[in-house]
C-alpha cells in the first residue's frame, strides 16, 4: 500500500518524508553519511558572509548532487530581509526552493507569521517554491496557502530545544484542514517524536539539532529515517480506537475449564 | 579608497574589481555569491565590476543551517 504513497511538493516527487537540516554538525563530513542512511532528499542550508580569515568550506561541497537544496532565510528579522536572503540563495545556485524563516524574538526564536506571509507573497511572485516556517496557526497557514506557499512548516517546539511535538493539537488541526503538505519543523528531539508527528498526519518532519548533536549523528539519522517511515505507515494504516476500559485481545470463548 | 567588505571598512586600490578582491583573499569565485551595493552580481560580471569609493560588497556562501 505504501508503495503508492507518493510525496509531491509543487509537482516535485520527494523521495523521503524526513528533511535534514545541516547546522551544528561537529564535522560536516558526517552530513553525506546522514543523508545516505536516513534517505533524506530535501536538505536545508543557510547563507552567511564568507570569513576571509578562516575561509571555511562551502557546505554544498559535502552534499550529494541528487539532494534538493533548500536555503533558509535564517537571520531575517522582517519580510524584506527574508526576500533579500532568498534571492541571494537562488543566485548562489540553489534552485528555486526556499524555507522562509523570519524571527525577531531572540529568546524563543518564534517565527513571525505576519512578516512570513508578506515574504511568501513576494517570493511566490518571484517564482520560488516557498516553504514557510511558522508558528502553528490555521488562519495564518491558510493565508500562506492562498498566497501560493508550496507547504507550511509549523514548529513542533521552539527551535533547538529537543522538547518534542508540543504543538500537536494545533498542528493536527492544520493537517486535517489544509490541502497542502504540513511539515513539522523544529523542536523534535527523538525519533519517537518524529513518528508521533507522522501518526498525527504530518506529511514530513524536518530534523537538525537532534541528529547533529547526537553522540553518533549517523546512527541517529538512520533512526529518524526509520521512525518517519514507521509513523507514516501507522497513519496510513488507520489506528484503532482508544478505549477507557480494558478489552481482552484474546477470544473470550472456548475456555478450558 | 575605502569600501565596506562584509561589514568591515577595507582599503583597496582604485580600479579594484570583484575578481581581484576574491583572488587576493584566496576565495574560489565558484563557491560564493556576491552582492555589490544591493545588487546581486552574475559570476560573469565579477571581472568587470569595478569598485567605487564607499562601495558596499557582500561576499556570501552556503553554510550548515536548519
Amino acid at each position: 500500500m505504501t508503495d503508492n504513497d507518493e510525496f509531491i511538493i509543487n509537482g516535485h516527487k520527494i523521495n523521503s518524508r524526513l528533511f535534514l537540516g545541516t547546522g551544528k554538525f561537529g564535522d560536516d563530513a558526517l552530513i553525506p553519511k546522514c543523508i545516505e542512511v536516513s534517505g533524506a532528499h530535501i536538505v536545508t542550508v543557510a547563507i552567511r558572509r564568507v570569513d576571509f580569515n578562516t575561509n571555511t568550506d562551502n557546505i554544498t561541497q559535502h552534499l550529494p548532487k541528487d539532494c534538493i537544496l533548500m536555503p533558509n532565510t535564517h537571520g531575517a528579522r522582517n519580510a524584506e530581509e527574508a526576500v533579500r536572503i532568498a534571492r541571494l540563495g537562488r543566485a548562489a545556485g540553489c534552485g528555486d526552493w526556499v524555507k522562509i524563516e523570519v524571527v525577531s524574538d531572540n529568546k524563543y526564536l518564534l517565527p513571525d507569521n505576519e512578516e512570513t506571509l508578506k515574504a511568501t507573497e513576494i517570493l511566490v511572485n518571484d517564482g520560488f517554491i516557498v516553504m514557510p516556517y511558522m508558528t502553528p496557526d490555521l488562519y495564518a497557514a491558510r493565508r500562506m496557502r492562498d498566497a501560493g506557499a508550496a507547504s507550511v512548516m509549523p514548529l513542533g517546539a521552539p527551535i533547538g530545544t529537543n522538547k518534542g511535538f508540543k504543538t500537536r493539537e494545533l498542528v493536527e488541526i492544520m493537517c486535517n484542514e489544509l490541502d497542502i503538505p504540513v511539515i513539522v519543523d523544529a523542536g523534535i528531539g527523538k525519533p519517537s517524536e518524529a513518528a508521533e508527528c507522522m501518526e498525527a498526519g504530518a506529511d514530513a518532519v524536518l530534523v537538525n539539532t537532534a541528529i547533529a548533536t547526537a553522540a553518533d549523528p549517523v546512527l541517529m539519522a538512520e533512526a529518524f529515517g526509520e521512525a518517519v517511515r514507521a509513523g507514516r505507515k501507522a497513519y496510513l494504516s488507520g489506528p484503532g480506537a482508544v478505549k477507557s476500559m480494558a478489552e481482552a485481545s484474546t477470544p473470550l470463548t472456548g475456555f478450558l475449564r | 579608497m575605502n569600501i565596506i567588505l562584509n561589514g568591515e571598512d577595507t582599503i583597496v586600490a582604485e580600479g579594484t574589481t570583484v575578481t581581484a578582491i576574491l583572488e587576493e583573499r584566496k576565495t574560489d569565485p565558484k563557491t560564493v555569491v556576491v552582492e555589490a551595493d544591493g545588487e546581486i552580481l552574475k559570476p560573469e560580471d565579477f571581472e568587470t565590476t569595478v569598485l567605487k569609493e564607499g562601495s558596499v560588497l557582500e561576499v556570501l556562501r552556503f553554510v550548515g543551517g536548519g
